[in-house]
């Protein structure tokens, strides 16, 4: 029988050497994605143009969304305004109910939940998807098979995100704003004409413009993000569910982020 | 069914490697490797489980590089070809991979008509549903036209898998592990397909495996991969017949005469 002994025990990495190859696979990864999105550039304007799978995952990716966009965002609309009326209720000022609330689900609501609804639907569709054609060379098939597998499956789906998530934001940002309505008209009987010539004087131009470009890079960094993890997925079955799960978080992760950033930059620009 | 003589030109080679390396971090998967496909030709390599059989084969079809060496393809050396000419290349060379590797969200229709839709864009509708249907023909399975890939068994699946292949009307074919993971009647059914595929379409063949029914029934030539190497050629008997103790092992293991 083998006892343990000294020979037995792990060896342990010193934990600078641990901190310096996590950091230096950190960096190969951004690099690896940075070449991702510049092949991405790179192809997206040469010939051969695959209109028909855009198209097709237009459908897969804006109409197939449409039922989970309109139950959230209704409801969104119905609880935001719940929920903002005792506040304002306090000053006597609910008839300014459709001004905030419009303003609310214009300039962040809309744009970042839709946004997460497709990092969750979309980003894990997309990884999954990616991920299970290369675990099964479908995607090596597509290549000996005298087809870009990157332009066929990558560049139509970014683009596809990218189109289709500033639509899906309008639609969302009408049928909350519906919702709302709906809730305000219960409660303070504010009519249909009322509510949206408030909503349309609260909100300008700005206000719509900013929302659909900050969804158009919600859309893109969800359709990257996806693609490049799934394929680049590793082999396995294991590997399809990572590339769905981190497809998922690292796109809700960086449209957080985005969010942020493009606050910062609409609100230099609103008082400029 | 018994294999037809095949017709072969040994003074035309389709396929020629010289000194192929190739490795992948330390470890050293291809050690100079030399061969010759003859026209017109199935040659079957033969090897142990992650000895870079696939490997060769990816390399020939241009999907992985080779570290250093020669691979000339009908008259094309591969590593050298700009993506526009290898994707003419790949057009004369069909890959039937270990899994069919069938597109899971197509139907068998157009599975098969997706090499074709997307590389002969002036054939007429009417020109690719006959060419789907020639080759669905060939393979055995015109019934499963409008299924899709999920509800076919593993053998109607890598018949399907050669029959997209079958489309573009290859002059080679490559076939990686035709029968791994296939009851021994349809593997029978597999190897009879390969010998078909080479008498109908006049095709040369290079065929991945470690099931030496499939060698023994399909091949004209036999290689063996060790060690990175070609160690034995010839026929099949030729290849066995030796006592080298790592040959022997391989068919004793695997083969019941």
């Amino acid at each position: 029988m083998k006892f343990h002994n000294d020979e037995d025990k792990p060896v342990r990495r010193p934990r600078a050497q641990a901190f310096s190859s996590r950091l230096s696979r950190i960096f190969t990864e951004l690099y690896n994605i940075a070449a991702f999105i510049g092949r991405f550039f790179k192809e997206v304007f040469l010939p051969p143009y695959e209109f028909k799978e855009i198209i097709r995952q237009c459908f897969e990716i804006g109409v197939k969304s449409l039922p989970l966009i309109s139950l959230t965002g209704f409801i969104i609309g119905i609880v935001f305004m719940n929920q903002s009326r005792p506040s304002l209720a306090e000053f006597g000022a609910t008839s300014w109910l459709p001004s905030l609330v419009s303003l609310a689900i214009v300039r962040a609501l809309a744009p970042l939940v839709t946004a997460l609804i497709g990092a969750g639907r979309i980003g894990s569709m997309i990884g999954a998807e990616l991920g299970s054609m290369k675990v099964t060379e479908q995607i090596e098939a597509m290549e000996v098979s005298a087809t870009n597998p990157f332009k066929f499956l990558v560049v139509s789906r970014v683009l596809a995100t990218t189109f289709m998530i500033p639509a899906l934001m309008m639609y969302t940002m009408l049928v909350a704003l519906l919702g709302a309505f709906l809730n305000v008209n219960a409660n303070e009987g504010t009519s249909f004409t009322t509510y949206f010539t408030q909503v349309f004087d609260a909100i300008t131009f700005l206000d719509i413009f900013s929302s659909v470009i900050k969804s158009a890079l919600f859309g893109f960094t969800i359709g990257v993000v996806g693609c490049y993890k799934g394929y680049h997925s590793s082999k396995g079955t294991e590997g399809v569910g990572k590339a769905a799960n981190s497809s998922v978080v690292t796109a809700m992760f960086l449209v957080f982020i985005e969010e942020l950033l493009s606050l910062q930059v609409i609100t230099a620009l609103r008082y400029l | 069914m018994k294999k037809q003589e095949p017709v072969i030109d040994r003074s035309n080679s389709v396929i020629s490697i010289r000194g192929l390396v190739k490795s992948f971090g330390d470890l050293h998967v291809l050690r100079g490797v030399d061969l010759d496909l003859y026209k017109g030709e199935n040659l079957v390599v033969l090897g142990k489980s992650g000895t870079g059989k696939s490997v060769l084969i990816k390399i020939i079809s241009g999907l992985l590089k080779p570290d250093t060496g020669l691979v000339n393809v009908l008259g094309q050396e591969v590593s050298k070809l700009k993506p526009r000419d290898l994707d003419q290349l790949r057009l004369k060379i069909g890959f039937s991979f270990q899994n069919s590797a069938l597109y899971d969200s197509m139907t068998i229709r157009k599975n098969l008509e997706f090499p074709l839709v997307r590389n002969r864009r002036d054939m007429t509708r009417a020109e690719v549903d006959r060419m789907v249907e020639i080759v669905l023909d060939a393979v055995g399975l015109s019934q499963t036209i409008n299924q899709m890939p999920s509800e076919l068994s593993g053998g109607q699946r890598k018949r399907i898998g050669i029959a997209r292949t079958l489309i573009l009307q290859p002059e080679i074919m490559l076939y990686d592990e035709p029968t791994a993971g296939l009851d021994p009647i349809t593997c029978i059914d597999i190897n009879n397909l390969i010998n078909e595929v080479q008498s109908r379409f006049h095709t040369s063949s290079i065929i991945i495996t470690h099931d030496l029914t499939c060698a023994k029934d399909v091949g004209d030539r036999v290689v063996m991969l060790l060690d990175g190497q070609f160690q034995r050629q010839g026929t099949f008997d030729e290849v066995f017949n030796t006592q080298d103790e790592r040959v022997r092992l391989f068919h004793d293991y695997n083969f019941i005469d």
